[in-house]
C-alpha cells in the first residue's frame, strides 16, 4: 500500500500542472482543450532547454539548481508561446475555444515530436534527468514519514507549491476575484472597469506554462528522456482536463484529486493487482477507471445542480464587447 | 504652457460586427487563408529538409493525392471516410451539441462489428453474420452518443467533457476485449476468417458509395425533413423551440441516436469492411478531424465536402511530401494540418468582425491602397488560381 501511495506521489505532478493550469486558464471562462498538446510542447521545450545547457557545458557536470531552472523555464516558455496561439485565436479574433484547443493539440503534438527528433539529444536527457530525481539523502532513513514526503524529485513539491499558490490567488486576493468575475460574466467587469482582455490573455499564457510542466516533468523526470512519449502525453492531458471538473474546479483539491488518479494510473502495474491476478484483461479495465470516475463526478455536479460546485458562467463563450 | 483642450487618444483600431457579407468576398477570405497557410508550411518544409523548395512542396501534394490509380483511391476512400464522420457530426453540431466523442462512436460500431464476428463467426451464415454485425454497430455506435445526449437532456450535464471521455473508454474497451481474445497478450488482433464486408468491384468502392449516400440523406434530412428543421431551431434557441411546441429533450436524443448511429457504421466499414480486425487506433483520430472540418464548414453539409476535400488533400499529400522531402517520421504533417486549421480558423473572425482603423490610421492606409492601386493597375493577381482547381 505504502508503495503505491508512493508512486503516485511520485506521478502526481503531471496531473498537478497540467489541472493548476487548466483552472487558471477555465476561471477566466476559456475551455482550452489544448491542453494536452500544451503539455507536450512544454515537454519539447523543457527537453531542448536541458539538450543546449547540457551541450554548452560540454562534458561538465551540470548545476543542479541551474539545470532545473533551465528546464523549467523554457518548459514555460514553450508551452506560453502555444498559449498564445489559443490566446490571440479566441480572446483577440473570437474563434471558437473548442475547434481552436483542438486544433492547437494537432499542431502541438506536431511540433514537439518536430522538437524531440531534430533538436533534442535523448542521450543528454538521460544524464540530466538523474539530477531532477534528486531527493533529499536522509529520506530513506526516516521509515514511511520519509517515504511519502520527502522522497520525491523537487517537480513534485513545485507542483504542490504552485497550486497551494493558485488557490490562495483565486479564493483570497484581489487579482482572484476579478479573474474570477471575467470567467463568470466579463460584461460586468468590463464595466466595473477590470480589462477583461488583458486578464484573460494573463490566465492562459500562465496556465499555458504552468500545464507545460507536466510535459517537462514527463520527460525529463518520469521516462526521462523517449522520443514517442507524446502519444502517452496527449491521452494522459485529457485526464489533467477531467481533474479539473473532478477537482470542481479547486487547486487545492487537485493535489489530492492528482495523487489519485496517479494511483490510478500506476495501479496496473503494481504488485498489489499482480498478486490477484495475472490476467492482462483486468489491468485494462483498471485503466478505464479514472475516466468513468470522471463521468460520474460530472453527472453528480449536473444532476444535484450544486450551486458551489459549477463551472464559471461563461466558460466556453466568447466576449465581445459591442454584443451586449 | 496652460493647454485646457483635453486630447482624446483614440485607439489604434477596434472591431465591429459586419452585417452581410458578399459571397466572393467570403471565398477570397478562405483562398488567401488556405494558400497562405500551405505557403508557410512550404516555407517551413523546405527550410528544414535540404531536399525540397517550395515548388517541389506544392506538386508533392497533388502527387500525393493524385500521383498514381491506388493513391487516388485511396485519397477518395479517406475522403468518404471523413465526409460520413462529418456528417454525423453536423446534425448534432447544427443543434449546438458538442459532440467530440466521434472516435468513441467509431471504435464502438467496429467493436461491436468484430465482436459479432468473433463469437459468432462460423456458426452462423456469413450472410445473416453481415447483417447482424451492421445492426451491432449501429446500435453500440447510437448507444455511444446517447448516453450523453439524455444526460444533457435531463440535466444538462457538459457534453463537451463528457463525450471526450468517452473516447478514452471506448478506446480502453477496445484495448480489453483484444486483451481478452488475444491470448498470447500480444495485443494485436489477426484479422478473422468471417463476417468480413463483401468487396464492391475494388475495396474501395463500397467505403466510397457509403460516403457519398450518407451526404446525400444528411443533405436532405437537414435541408426538407421536419426532423432537420426542428435540430436547427433547437441549435438557435431553446427557448423559441420550447415555445412553438418542439419537443427539445426529444431532439436532442433523436439526433445523437443518428449521430451516433453513422458513427458506428464507420466503424464498421473500417473494420470488417477493411481489414476485419481492431485496434485502439481504428479511428485514427477522424473524430477529431471531423470536428474541425465540421466547424470549418459551418455545419454545412455541402461545405463540408469543401473542407473534408481539402484536409484530406493536406494529409494525403502530406504523406508524399515526406519521403519527397527525406523526412521519415509523420511529425511535420501534423505541423502542416495545424497550421491549415490555424489559419481557416481565424478567417470566422474576418467574416464575422470587421476591423475599423481610427481615422488617422485609415487615412494613412487608403494612401497606401492608393499607391498600391498604381502600381497593380490593370494587372491581375494570378498566384491564387492554380490551388483554387483542387
Amino acid at each position: 500500500m505504502l508503495a503505491v501511495l508512493v508512486s503516485a506521489i511520485r506521478f502526481m505532478p503531471f496531473f498537478l500542472f497540467g489541472c493548476t493550469g487548466e483552472i487558471i486558464t477555465e476561471k477566466s471562462g476559456h475551455l482550452n482543450l489544448g491542453i494536452p498538446g500544451i503539455i507536450c510542447a512544454g515537454g519539447a521545450g523543457g527537453s531542448l532547454g536541458v539538450t543546449l545547457y547540457m551541450k554548452a557545458l560540454n562534458g561538465a557536470t551540470p548545476n543542479y539548481v541551474l539545470l532545473i531552472l533551465i528546464a523549467v523555464v523554457s518548459a514555460f516558455i514553450v508551452a506560453s508561446l502555444m498559449g498564445a496561439i489559443y490566446a490571440f485565436l479566441t480572446v483577440s479574433l473570437k474563434c471558437n475555444q473548442n475547434i481552436t484547443g483542438l486544433a492547437l493539440t494537432t499542431f502541438s503534438t506536431g511540433l514537439t515530436q518536430f522538437i524531440m527528433k531534430n533538436f533534442v539529444e535523448i542521450g543528454l536527457i538521460s544524464t540530466a534527468s538523474t539530477l531532477f530525481k534528486y531527493s533529499l539523502p536522509f529520506a530513506s532513513s526516516l521509515g514511511w514519514f520519509g517515504e511519502i514526503f520527502l522522497s520525491h524529485g523537487i517537480l513534485v513539491y513545485l507542483a504542490i507549491a504552485i497550486a497551494i499558490v493558485t488557490a490562495v490567488i483565486l479564493k483570497n486576493t484581489k487579482v482572484g476575484l476579478r479573474l474570477r468575475a471575467v470567467g463568470e460574466n466579463p460584461a460586468a467587469a468590463d464595466a466595473v472597469g477590470i480589462k477583461v482582455d488583458q486578464y484573460k490573455y494573463t490566465a492562459i499564457l500562465l496556465g499555458s506554462g504552468i500545464a507545460g510542466l507536466a510535459g517537462c516533468f514527463f520527460i525529463l523526470d518520469y521516462i526521462q528522456g523517449g522520443y514517442d512519449s507524446y502519444y502517452i502525453m496527449e491521452s494522459l492531458g485529457w485526464l489533467s482536463i477531467a481533474l479539473v471538473i473532478f477537482t470542481l474546479w479547486k487547486p487545492n483539491l487537485a493535489i489530492f484529486g492528482s495523487i489519485l488518479f496517479g494511483a490510478l494510473y500506476i495501479l496496473p502495474n503494481t504488485n498489489i493487482v499482480a498478486a490477484i491476478t495475472a490476467q492482462t484483461a483486468i489491468k485494462k479495465a483498471i485503466e478505464l477507471i479514472p475516466y468513468v470516475v470522471t463521468i460520474l463526478v460530472l453527472l453528480g455536479i449536473s444532476i444535484t445542480g450544486s450551486k458551489k460546485a459549477q463551472p464559471p458562467a461563461s466558460l466556453g463563450v466568447n466576449y465581445f464587447r459591442e454584443e451586449r | 504652457m496652460t493647454n485646457n483642450t483635453k486630447t482624446v487618444r483614440e485607439p489604434l483600431l477596434h472591431i465591429v460586427k459586419r452585417d452581410n457579407i458578399t459571397l466572393g468576398k467570403k471565398i477570397a477570405i478562405y483562398a488567401i487563408a488556405i494558400v497562405a497557410s500551405l505557403l508557410l508550411g512550404a516555407i517551413i518544409c523546405s527550410l528544414v529538409s535540404t531536399r525540397g523548395d517550395v515548388i517541389k512542396f506544392f506538386s508533392s501534394l497533388f502527387e500525393g493525392c493524385f500521383g498514381t490509380t491506388r493513391l487516388f483511391w485511396l485519397f477518395l476512400q479517406e475522403f468518404a471516410i471523413l465526409l460520413a464522420v462529418s456528417m454525423a457530426l453536423i446534425v448534432s453540431f447544427k443543434m449546438k451539441f458538442w459532440n467530440l466523442g466521434g472516435n468513441g462512436q467509431i471504435l464502438m460500431g467496429g467493436l461491436a462489428a468484430i465482436a459479432c464476428s468473433y463469437y459468432l463467426g462460423g456458426k452462423v451464415d456469413d450472410t445473416l453474420l453481415i447483417v447482424i454485425e451492421v445492426f451491432a454497430s449501429i446500435l453500440a455506435g447510437a448507444i455511444w452518443a446517447v448516453i450523453p445526449a439524455i444526460c444533457k437532456a435531463l440535466w444538462n450535464t457538459n457534453e463537451s467533457l463528457f463525450t471526450l471521455m468517452l473516447n478514452y473508454i471506448a478506446a480502453g474497451l477496445v484495448n480489453l476485449f483484444i486483451a481478452i481474445w488475444v491470448k498470447g497478450g500480444s495485443g494485436i488482433l489477426n484479422p478473422l476468417a468471417n463476417g468480413k464486408l463483401p468487396e464492391l468491384g475494388n475495396k474501395y468502392l463500397l467505403i466510397i458509395l457509403f460516403g457519398i449516400l450518407i451526404t446525400t440523406i444528411i443533405t436532405i434530412y437537414l435541408k426538407y425533413s421536419k426532423h432537420g428543421y426542428e435540430l436547427s431551431v433547437v441549435g438557435d434557441s431553446q427557448n423559441t423551440a420550447k415555445y412553438i411546441g418542439i419537443n427539445v429533450k426529444k431532439v436532442i436524443i433523436r439526433t445523437l441516436i443518428l449521430s451516433g448511429a453513422i458513427c458506428g457504421l464507420v466503424g464498421l466499414l473500417l473494420t470488417s469492411g477493411t481489414s476485419n480486425s481492431i485496434s485502439a487506433d481504428t479511428a485514427a483520430n477522424r473524430g477529431f478531424t471531423a470536428i474541425m472540418t465540421t466547424w470549418l464548414a459551418n455545419c454545412n453539409p455541402l461545405f463540408a465536402i469543401a473542407t473534408c476535400g481539402l484536409v484530406v488533400f493536406v494529409t494525403k499529400g502530406m504523406q508524399k511530401v515526406r519521403p519527397n522531402f527525406g523526412m521519415l517520421d509523420d511529425t511535420i504533417s501534423n505541423l502542416v494540418i495545424g497550421i491549415v486549421y490555424f489559419f481557416i480558423i481565424a478567417c470566422a473572425f474576418f467574416i464575422q468582425y470587421k476591423i475599423v482603423f481610427n481615422p488617422q490610421v485609415t487615412a494613412k492606409l487608403n494612401k497606401i491602397k492608393a499607391f498600391f492601386a498604381n502600381i497593380f493597375k490593370k494587372k491581375k493577381p494570378l498566384n491564387e488560381n492554380e490551388k483554387e482547381g483542387e
